[in-house]
Formats: structure tokens, sequence, C-alpha cells
């Protein structure tokens, strides 16, 4: 007896063998399924789906290899063995049925013990048969899960990291579609106060690991650079997160990019990512290595988020990419290279983009190998004021939720005042009220105008005319540095109050500064008068800004103790969720 | 011819250990079984259809080989040549003697089924 109990289906039309053939079957101990000629077999079959099937070879109505053949078909992927019944001795005959899909002969006189070997022998078959191919089946399934579970990710994924800004015109890029699995991610968002912040980062390893770690940078990124934080900011996030989260061996080579266009500045931070390359419109070429380790690898302490400046102005541009592009290979393994890079800058035509020239020259060199697609470029084009799309979403806030009478005074001392901008602290604080959510761009310049001149002009006495030279806008950012090192006994003090008022409501802004001070009395633009007059404070474009977006503008004390009030209204402003 | 036996006694006491109390059933059907295929392979013959007497004979053939009837098989085994090969004459000559053959062996297997 086998333990295992089979179903066996026997075809055959003498009565005498069936009665035999089924006595033997029964007695070790499977079940019989009967049937008197080929087609009353193959209806069986499809009744019961036996295990294995026993056919006489010569019946009449369908003989044995009809039956063999629709048996086959009907069992499709499932392997039902079929053993021949047969006095058959030609050779011919034989072969035609092991061609009409037989697997084997039992020949008359049945003998017990030869058929007992054969169940035994085609069960074990056919159970090999089943696990493989349910083991196949779970492959495919598992394969088609992962790719499920890809598409899913990526959605999440998109929706986390949406484009954010990287379709505003003066940006180009590439990025492979499913770039988020090699690892690659690209960000970039407009800053409260205009200009923009962008993300490169390429994580090592591929697939779903190193998707994963793409998701909290992009969450960091676009939730940092919408409140105003500056790039250092945001690195210093990214990689704390990524340093607590990432296993060791894990990390993500990024580069930063904060660039504000009114100031015609550039600030880079290149973490492990191939140079960038600054692109003159005259021409020249300036190269910005990595000076850092990559994101996800050195303890806060010891992170260095310190960005490099660039003076930049409209018609230059900047070229940033991941390794991807220096690894292009070509069919005789030679690299792409920073070689490549220099070739395509040399053909770019005046009319032509170094973007383009640099993507189609490296696809043109690694032809064949485009499949392996793993490679990030991106562009930025330095622009006068750079029309950014609204990315925002906002939905209008509700006329009456949130705090609207409230009254917070915050001051940074000493070193502090080096270490920490207060900006995203005051500006979140701002925002909780709504009718000022629509508003957080023109927020955010009277808060930031306010802050720098106090600590910049204020604090540590810099002369603004020094910015106006190239040579002097060096000067003016190593001797801040200086300074900010020698801020004992000072402080910047706001004092922010809002209050409600019929249709809107109004911020009042306090600024006080431990600095000098400076005559405001007679400063050209303060007393109303129009001209070229540049004062040692609030040169130009800071005052004019501050003069322009509020209501009314006071300077009191010696200068070190300035007011503004603004004021919202919820019809007036709706939807101009202006940026700028 | 043959000098098979009419019967192999020992297949069919293997037949009987393994049908049990089918055995006498097994013999019946045998023997009605072929009764019918051999009034089968006259009527062939006399249609003068070689091949369905041949597939008669066949099938016949594995039956007898089965019940343990060797020299009645090897008969059936040469109807089985004739047909194929369109002997009609040889053909009649061996259904005559697969008659007696099967007379014989009905008498044996029914003493058997007495014992």
């Amino acid at each position: 007896m086998t333990q295992h109990s089979l179903r066996i289906l026997i075809a055959d039309d003498s009565d005498t063998d069936r009665l035999i053939l089924q006595a033997l079957i029964k007695r070790l101990g499977h079940e019989v399924i009967e049937a008197t000629d080929g087609l009353e077999a193959v209806e069986k079959f499809r009744e019961g789906s036996p295990d294995i099937v026993l056919l006489d070879a010569l019946m009449p109505r369908m003989d044995g290899m009809e039956a063999a053949r629709h048996i086959k078909a009907l069992a499709g992927e499932r392997l039902v063995p079929i053993i021949f019944l047969t006095s058959l001795s030609d050779a011919e005959d034989l072969a035609r049925c092991l061609e009409a899909g037989g697997d084997d002969f039992l020949t008359k006189p049945y003998s017990r013990v030869i058929i007992e070997a054969k169940i035994k022998a085609f069960d074990r078959m056919r159970r090999m048969h089943d696990t493989l191919s349910s083991q196949h089946e779970e492959i495919s399934e598992r394969n088609r899960q992962l790719l499920e579970e890809q598409t899913i990710a990526r959605r999440v994924f998109d929706n986390v990291a949406h484009t954010g800004c990287l379709d505003s015109p003066n940006i180009r890029y590439h990025a492979s579609p499913l770039s988020v699995f090699n690892g690659d991610v690209l960000f970039a968002s407009p800053r409260p106060a205009g200009g923009m912040l962008i993300f490169l980062g390429d994580f090592t390893g591929h697939g779903l690991p190193a998707a994963i770690g793409a998701m909290p940078v992009a969450e960091i990124f676009y939730g940092m650079a919408r409140k105003g934080f500056s790039g250092a900011d945001v690195l210093r996030e990214i990689n704390q997160k990524l340093k607590l989260i990432l296993p060791t061996g894990m990390f993500c080579c990024g580069a930063m990019v904060e660039a504000d266009f009114k100031l015609g500045q550039l600030r880079v931070w290149n973490g492990g990512l191939p140079e960038a390359w600054v692109l003159r419109g005259d021409g020249e070429q300036l190269l910005l290595p990595s000076r850092h380790l990559p994101l996800g690898i050195l303890p806060p302490e010891q992170f260095q988020s310190v960005m490099e400046t660039v003076h930049v102005q409209p018609g230059d541009r900047l070229l940033v990419m991941t390794d991807g592009v220096l690894e292009a290979a070509n069919d005789r393994g030679e690299l792409f290279g920073l070689a490549g890079i220099r070739r395509c800058l040399e053909q770019v035509e005046p009319a032509g983009h170094p973007f383009d020239v640099v993507l189609e020259g490296v696809r043109a060199f690694s032809d064949k190998a485009a499949e392996s697609d793993d490679l990030t470029l991106v562009a930025l084009d330095i622009t006068d004021q750079p029309a950014v799309p609204d990315v925002s979403g906002q939905s209008l806030p509700s006329a009456l939720a949130g705090p609207t009478e409230w009254r917070c005074e915050y001051e940074i001392r000493e070193r502090t005042l080096g270490d920490f901008s207060p900006l995203p602290l005051l500006l979140h604080i701002c925002l909780e009220v709504p009718g000022l959510r629509t508003r957080g761009g023109e927020i955010y310049t009277l808060l930031s105008e306010l802050y720098n001149n106090a600590l910049e002009h204020g604090v540590l006495q810099l002369p603004s005319e020094w910015k106006r030279s190239a040579e002097g806008f060096g000067r003016y950012y190593s001797e801040r540095q200086a300074r900010l090192a020698r801020v004992e006994g000072h402080y910047i003090r706001f004092s922010l109050h809002h209050t409600r008022k019929p249709g809107g409501g109004r911020l009042r802004v306090v600024c006080e500064d431990s600095g000098a001070g400076f005559d405001f009395r007679n400063h050209p633009l303060v007393s109303g008068e129009t001209g070229e007059g540049i004062g040692p404070r609030y040169a130009g474009r800071g005052l004019l800004l501050l003069k322009r977006l509020s209501k009314n503008i006071t300077f009191r004390g010696k200068g070190n103790h300035v007011e503004i009030v603004y004021d919202w209204n919820f019809s007036a402003h709706q939807g101009d969720g202006d940026d700028r | 011819m043959t000098d098979r036996q009419h019967l192999d006694e020992e297949a069919l006491a293997e037949l009987q250990d393994v049908m049990e109390d089918e055995f006498d059933v097994l013999i019946q059907t045998y023997i009605v079984d072929s009764r019918d295929r051999i009034a089968s392979l006259k009527t062939a013959l006399a249609a003068s259809d070689a091949d369905a007497f041949a597939k008669t004979a066949h099938s016949l053939k594995g039956s007898c080989i089965n019940i343990g009837a060797p020299r009645l098989g090897e008969l059936c085994l040469e109807a089985e040549e004739a047909g194929k090969a369109q002997d009609l004459g040889e053909a009649s000559r061996l259904v005559a003697a697969i008659e007696q053959e099967f007379a014989a062996v009905t008498g044996l297997l029914e003493g058997f089924l007495v014992r």
C-alpha cells in the first residue's frame, strides 16, 4: 500500500482487462475511475481530474492515442502521466503511443509488481512537477508583486517628492523614470523670499533600499525649503536623518544649490558628487568639486554644511550631475569622464544649451548601453527674476480659524547669532495665522530684511557697499564670518504682535539690535527723498522692499529699533500666493 | 503448432488472490466477453472486413493473455496478423482453431470456478 492515495483513470474496452486492472490498483490503495472507450475517458478526465491515466491503445469510438492528445491538452500545465495499456509488440505502434503523449507502457499480462512500481515512479515525477510549477508560480507571483510594490512605492514617493519647481523655465533636467530605484533623487523648491533650493542626490545601492532613503530626504527638503530654511540647514537635517536611519555603508552623495537671483549669488555644497560646473556667459568655466563626505556618514557635530558662495549673473549656468554621467561606458569599456564633458562643452554652439549637448554627448557615447540609464543631470540658468511656478497648492484659509490675537518676543544672543537663523521659527509662528499663510513670501521677506540688516549692519557693522564689487563680495563674506565669532554682549530681539481687524489682521514686527544704529533722520530713503543716496544701512533695495511691503515703517532710538506694520485682508490678496 | 498450455495455473492463482470475491465475476465476464468477440470475428470474416477482424483479434488477445490462457492468446495474435495481412483464408482457419481452444479453456475455467 502506498501512503499516498491517487485517483487513477482506467480506459479499456475489454471488461476482463478493466476488471483485473481496477482490482490491482484498488489493492494498491488508489481510487479508480473507469471508462470503456476513448471518448468516455476524455469526459471522465474532465469531470474527475485524475492524477494518472491508464489508456488502452485500441478502443472503439476514440482510440487511446487520440484520447491521450485530448487529455494532455486538458491537463495544460499540470503533469498527468499517461500510461498505455498494450499488448502491442510492434515498435512502430509503441512509438506512435509515445508521440501521442504517452509517458510509458504497461504490457499484458499485468504484473502487480510492475504496476505498483510504475505508479509510484510516476507519482514521484508528478509531485516533483507540481512542486516545481508551484515554485515557478510563486516566483512569478513574487515578481509581479515586487513590480506592483515598486509602482506603489513610486507613487508614494512621487506624492512626497513632487517635482517641486523643477518645471521652472530656467531648470533643465534629465532623470530616468524609475530613477528613485537607481538611488537618484532630484528636488527643487522655491524659497519663500525668492530664489530656489535644488538638491541632487545619489544613494549607494539600487532598488528598494536606495529608494527608501529618498523618502525622508524628500520630506525634509520640501518641508524645510518651504519654510525658508537655508540650504545649509536642510543639509544638516538630511545628514542627521540619514546618519540615523541608513545602515553602515549606505549613504547619499549629494549637492545642494541655493540660488538667489536677486543677489546674483549661488551657494553650493557638494558632498561626493562629480564636479559641478559653473558656465559663465562669457565662456569661463568654474569647477566646484566635492569638498565634503557624502550625507549620512558623519555624526551631526562633525558635519560641515558650509556652502561655497559663487557670484553669478544672468546668462551664467550651473550644471550638476550624478556619477552616472562620468561613468557612462562605451562598448570598448571606456568611460565618458570629465574629458567627455569637456569635449561636449567645447561644442556648444552660441544658441545651444550645454545641458542638451552634454546629455546628447553621453547618450551617443554609451550608445547601446542606453537601457542602463542610471544618470541624472540638471542645469540651472541664472536669470534676472525667474518665473517660478506656484507649487504651494495650499487651500484658502478659513477666515476665523487659528490664532489671531497674540504677541511674542524672541531674542537671540551671543554665539547663537552666528550659529542659528531665527527666521524659519518666526515665519512658522506667523504662518499659524491662516490669513498669513498665502503671504509667506512677503512675511519672510520682511523678517529676513529686518534680521539681516540687524545682524550684518547693526551687530556686525558690515558696510553694504562692499557687496557691490566682486572682490568686495568675497571680503564681505569672509569678514562676516570673522566678525560672527566676536559677538559677545550682542543680541537681536524680535517682538511680533498680531491683532484681528475687520476683514483681516495686522502684524506688527519690532526688531531691535544691540548695534550702533544709524542716522535714519538724514537717510534719503527714510526721509522720503528719492535719489542715489546710499547710506551705511538699509542701502537701496532692502529699505525699498520694506517700504513697499508694509503699511508703515518707523525707526526709533539710534536707528537700531525698527517697527513695521503689515496689514492684510482676506479678500484683497487671495490666491496671490506670490513667492517673490 | 503451439505447445503452450491451455491455462497458466500460476497466473490464475495470482488473479484469484488479487480479485478475491470478484474472481468468479471476472471469469464469467471473460467468458461472456470472449464469446462476444468470437462472434464479432465471424461477423467481420463474413463481411470480409480484415481490419475489423484484426482489431477484434487484438482485443481478445489482450484479455486472454491477462486471464492466463496463453495458447488462446497465441492463436489470437496469429489471427490479428492474418487480418493485418488481409489473409482471409488463414483468418477463417484461425477462427475455427480459436473456437476450439476457447471451448477447451472455458471448460477448464469452469472447473477452476468449482474448485
